[in-house]
This record gives structure tokens, sequence and C-alpha cells, in this order.
């Protein structure tokens, strides 16, 4: 440990003890508000206590600036500010397994609409393999004219194109009974990332080797231990799939299918198969496990909705949201959030402060992308009294987000995948901001 | 491409060419074997394409679940910590529906497919193809799918036909639900 104030210091010091870091009673302070806030999700006002830090403050100099910073490389791939480490992904139970499992995205920490590559949630039904491009392939075949492999090098020499889209999970947003009234946003609507994905059309694969007349449907195959296999339709396969190998300007992440994924936009993340390993082109679904018992919408007369691709559209207020609390008092807020749709662009969003009784539109933040998240935003003078929050999305084909009622009424309360209806934040008189259970 | 163009002035030519090329092929992949794809092209389909030679009969199914599957799926399949896989007949339109194998799946041969690629959890592709015959067989037999004596192959588990093999419906009725959005005093 070299002494405080050494140009080559503080790359250590970040990672070393709290006891040794020259302001760890701050440190120590914040540390400990993350901790209890780690649950809740985090404050809109950060409370500032007058014992933590004041010397920084005006008029003194803060210490920041009476000594060099950390030198450049102190960290050769960056990470986020210290006190930014409780913007993490989180899983919200204990499971049997961490490996067939899910871990959620702090949407009420982000902005904007990209996610970061290191909080884009997680879903794994085998664990996230170690795999070295250099021994991964990627075979097309079946209904084909020729039969192909290719490394992983050879797929990054086809022509390229970058585009942005969400991808949720289709079991995102467990609300068709009783939410948990604990719950965060990160928990309801956690399943969700937008980035930009770098790849190739599965169309430019599919001209290479040459698909048969009277082939429908594509199996997608992983590389990871549940081999996870998806039946694509064919069309949109030629529409506007992707084999990707890029996410917001960087080779995939491990957890999101390095070294190559399928991006299917608009379609349930499910079928946007990591670990890419296997194309099959065949005239028919293959019926496989993810799609017969799972990611089927199950009736309330006891038959079951098979191959509900689509992500239908479904806005979330992620500020104020669950877990957060209005500690500036009465005032002024912004009110923000997320809407998207797997059916294209956003249109309007329409937000209420009275659950739903009154609405208005809100501002939609440029770009408005088909297929990918986009921001909303709406001023509002909170009077200090219960308010209820809710926001509506309306896509460009002029499908509205429905009510809660609508979506039960329709497909009864067992269906699990694909819940998209409107979500009700309370502001109580404290401030206090909670998922509203009508 | 380009510089070919320049050196012979053949820009017409050029043109042609090289929109020819945008439609040809590129050449980045190579033909694979059929030894290669053999490891690899483990899917079965719903009517039987895929299933490998083999055969497994309901009381070796029985030994290798209870050594290999047991732990997970619970000695009889009544599940916990993971999946059920039998019973939960008749509960699927009602209040608390068990989508097991025998109640839900609607096809056999996805239930070879997924213990070939998938089981056990711990050790995946590690069966014979024998032992996932067996296996299936024996899942199916405590759901009271196939008798005792039961011994699957390609041909006799392409032909099981599961209970709840009508339950699916498609294509996606969505959207299902119309919404005029109100704007005041709604409701």
């Amino acid at each position: 440990m070299r002494k405080k104030g050494s140009f080559t210091g503080k790359a250590e010091l970040r990672g070393a003890s709290i006891n040794q870091h020259p302001m760890d009673r701050r440190r120590l302070l914040l540390a400990g508000g993350a901790l209890s806030g780690a649950l809740a999700g985090n404050v809109l006002v950060p409370q500032i206590s007058s014992a933590e830090g004041a010397s920084n403050l005006p008029p003194n100099v803060p210490a920041w600036m009476k000594e060099q910073g950390a030198p450049i490389l102190s960290a050769p791939y960056g990470v986020p500010s210290r006190f930014e480490k409780n913007i993490v992904r989180r899983k919200r139970e204990e499971r049997p397994t961490d490996t067939a499992a899910t871990s959620f995205a702090p949407l009420q920490d982000l902005h904007g609409i990209i996610t970061p590559n290191g909080l884009c949630f997680e879903r794994h039904h085998g664990g996230v393999p170690d795999i070295n491009p250099e021994e991964h392939r990627l075979v097309v075949h079946g209904m084909v004219d020729r039969e192909l492999i290719f490394t992983m090098d050879g797929l990054a020499r086809f022509p390229s194109v970058s585009r942005i889209h969400f991808l949720e999970c289709s079991g995102n947003t467990l609300n068709w009974k009783s939410a948990n009234p604990k719950w965060t946003v990160q928990f309801t609507h956690g399943l969700l990332m937008c980035c930009e994905w770098t790849g190739v059309p599965l169309s430019t694969l599919l001209d290479e080797v040459g698909v048969k007349p009277g082939a429908k449907w594509i199996l997608a195959e992983g590389a990871d231990a549940a081999a996870m296999s998806r039946s694509v339709p064919l069309s949109k396969a030629l529409d506007d799939a992707l084999i990707v190998y890029a996410q917001n300007g960087e080779r995939l992440r491990p957890e999101q299918g390095y070294p190559a994924r399928l991006l299917v936009p608009g379609f349930e993340g499910n079928m946007n198969v990591k670990w890419l390993r296997r194309l099959k082109v065949g005239d028919q679904p293959f019926e496989t496990r993810e799609e017969t018992s799972k990611y089927t919408d199950l009736m309330p007369d006891g038959t079951a909705r098979q191959f509900t691709f689509l992500m239908e559209a479904k806005s979330v207020i992620t500020h104020p949201s669950g877990g957060q609390q209005l500690k500036g008092g009465p005032g002024f807020y912004e009110i923000s959030g997320l809407a998207w749709s797997g059916h294209g662009r956003i249109r309007r969003v329409d937000v209420s402060t009275d659950g739903g009784r009154n609405w208005r539109e809100a501002q939609l933040q440029q770009p408005i992308l088909s297929k990918a998240l986009t921001r909303f935003r709406a001023s509002w003078q909170w009077d200090g009294s219960p308010a209820l929050l809710q926001s509506r999305a309306m896509d460009e084909t002029g499908y509205v987000q429905p009510r809660h009622d609508a979506i039960v009424n329709a497909r009864g309360v067992n269906s699990f995948y694909h819940y998209n209806a409107i979500q009700t934040w309370r502001v109580d008189i404290n401030g206090e901001v909670s998922i509203h259970v009508a | 491409m380009l510089r070919e163009c320049m050196l012979f002035g053949f820009m017409m030519v050029c043109a042609v060419a090289t929109i020819a090329n945008a439609a040809e092929r590129y050449h980045l992949g190579r033909p694979i074997t059929s030894d290669e794809l053999a490891g690899w092209n483990i899917d079965v389909r719903a009517d039987g394409a895929g299933l490998p030679v083999g055969h497994g009969s309901v009381r070796e199914g029985q030994q290798i679940y209870a050594t290999t599957c047991a732990g997970c799926h619970g000695a009889n399949g009544e599940g916990k910590p993971m999946d059920r896989l039998v019973g939960g007949f008749g509960t699927l339109n009602t209040a608390s529906p068990a989508q097991t194998v025998g109640s839900y799946w609607p096809y056999a041969t996805t239930l070879f497919d997924y213990i070939r690629r998938a089981m056990p959890f711990n050790a995946p592709q590690s069966l014979t193809a024998d032992q996932v015959y067996a296996v299936a067989a024996y899942v199916l037999y405590l759901n009271k799918i196939v008798p005792e004596d039961a011994i699957l192959d390609a041909k006799t588990l392409a032909k099981v036909q599961m209970p709840n093999r009508n339950g699916f419906t498609s294509p996606d009725p969505r959207p299902d639900i119309k919404t005029t959005p109100c704007m005041k005093d709604c409701r």
C-alpha cells in the first residue's frame, strides 16, 4: 500500500480495505446508506448529513482539488464510480440453483434508453458457458442447398449492421395475481434491456446457404449446458433477425451470448438464443421444451396459446418508482419512464397521477426507434397528497397498453408470460413510493 | 474490384459486376462434414425425426431415474426442488394448474429431446441414447401413459399419444385486448 498522495496510489487504494482509504469515514457512511437502500431502491434526493464530508463543501476547497487524481489506466477497463456500487443486477428470490436463474436490471437507476452491458438482465437455463471463440462454430443446415459451418472470424467478415432494439423476457412483470408490495421496478420490469446490437442479418446468412422451397421454420440452438433451443418462423428470420456478436460497441458479454447470439427484435427474450451454435432449417416447428412446456400461455379454460412470440406495447414509470422516496417534500419532480413495443415505434405515452382518472401526454425523448426502448418524461408538481402514478403506451399500430383488469379478463391469471398491463406506483404523504395493489 | 475497374476503365462492366456480386455468395463458411454434424444434430421433432437408434425399458429407466433424476424431481416425479414431472391431470383449468410432463406436454418426443440435450442438470449430454429412451419411458410410465413393460425406441416413442396433445392453440390471437385511451374523468 502506497501512501496517500503518491501518483500511483489511487488505483490500489480503490480496491484496498476501507480502513486505509483517506476518505474512509465518508465511504463507510455512504456504503451503509447504500446497503440499507439495496433492496428498497435508491432515494431521489441524496440525504446529505452535516457530519459527512462537510469540509469538502463551500466555502472549503474539496480535498479532490488539492492533489492529483488517479492516473490513467487505474482501471484499464473502466468501472463506475465507487459511489455507484449499489447500481447492480439483483436476484429477486432464492431459487434451487443460480445457473437456471434470473437476475434483474436496476431500471430505477438507469437513464436514457441504452442499458449498460454490465447491467443487462440475465436469464440462463444452464449457466453462462465460458466459450473460447476459436473453439466455437455456427452451423447452418437442414433444408438448405449448402450445409455450412462458420468460424467466428468468418461470421464477422459478412456485411454487418448495427441496430438498437429492446429485449424483454416474456416472464417480465409477474403481476398477474397480487404483486409483492416490496418489489421495486427492478423486480417488476427488470427483465428488460435495450442495446445497440451489431452483427449479420440472418437473411444474409440464409442467402449464403440457400433456403430450399417449403422451409418455414428455423431451429436456433445454443452452446450452453441447456443446449437452449427455439423455433423461429422463417418469415421473421428473413425480416429483421440478426446474428449479433457485439452490443453497445463491444463484443457480447458472456452472459449475453458471447461470442454470438440470435436477435429477433420484438420477440420474447428466450427466442434470442445465446451462445448460438446451430441453425437448422425445417418445414415445421421443432416443438422444443421451451415452446411447449414453457413459454406457452395457459388460459382459464385449460388450453394454452403456443407461439405467442411478440412482446406487445408496454411502459413503466422508473422514476419515481417503488422503493424510492420523494425526500424533498412537495415540489417539482420529473416523472420519467420507458415505453416499448415489439410491433414497432412508440407513438404516444400518457401519464396519470390520480390512478388513471385523468391523463396527459408525456414528452417522448428522441430517438424514437422501432422495437427499441423510448424514454418518456412529464413534469409533475407534487402537492404532498397521496398520488397514484401510471403510464400508458400506445404504439404505431394504435395498440394501447391495457389495464390490469382488462388483461386478467382476457387471459385469467395463470398465463404467466406476456403480462404488459399498466403499472401503478403509490406515493404516500411522506413521499414513499411503493407498488399499488388495487 | 474497384481497382480493377479503374485500371481497365470499364465502368459499366464494373457496376454490373458489383451488383451481381451482392447477390452471390461470400464464401465465408465451409461445407460441414456428416461426421461433424452427427455430434451436433441432436434435435428430435414431433414426428420422431431425429430419434436415434436404440431402445430403453421402463425398468431400466427406473434405475437411472433413481440415481440420476430423483434428487431434483422427487422419487416419484413429484418435483421439488425442480419441476414436477408427474400428475396434475385435470388441473389446467383450475386456480392451481400443475403443468407436468403428463398433464401438459403435447409430445413425448420433446421429452426425449430435452433429456438428451439438457439432462441430467449436472452432466448434460452424458446419457446414451438407450438411457434417454429408458428415462423417458419411466417418466411416461409414472404418468400412466405407457405400461410397465413398455420398451421405447424411435418407432414406439414417436407413436406415444400425450393426453394434452390437443391442448395448444395457434396462431397467436393477440391483440386480444382493445383499448380506447380515455383522457379525462375516466372509469
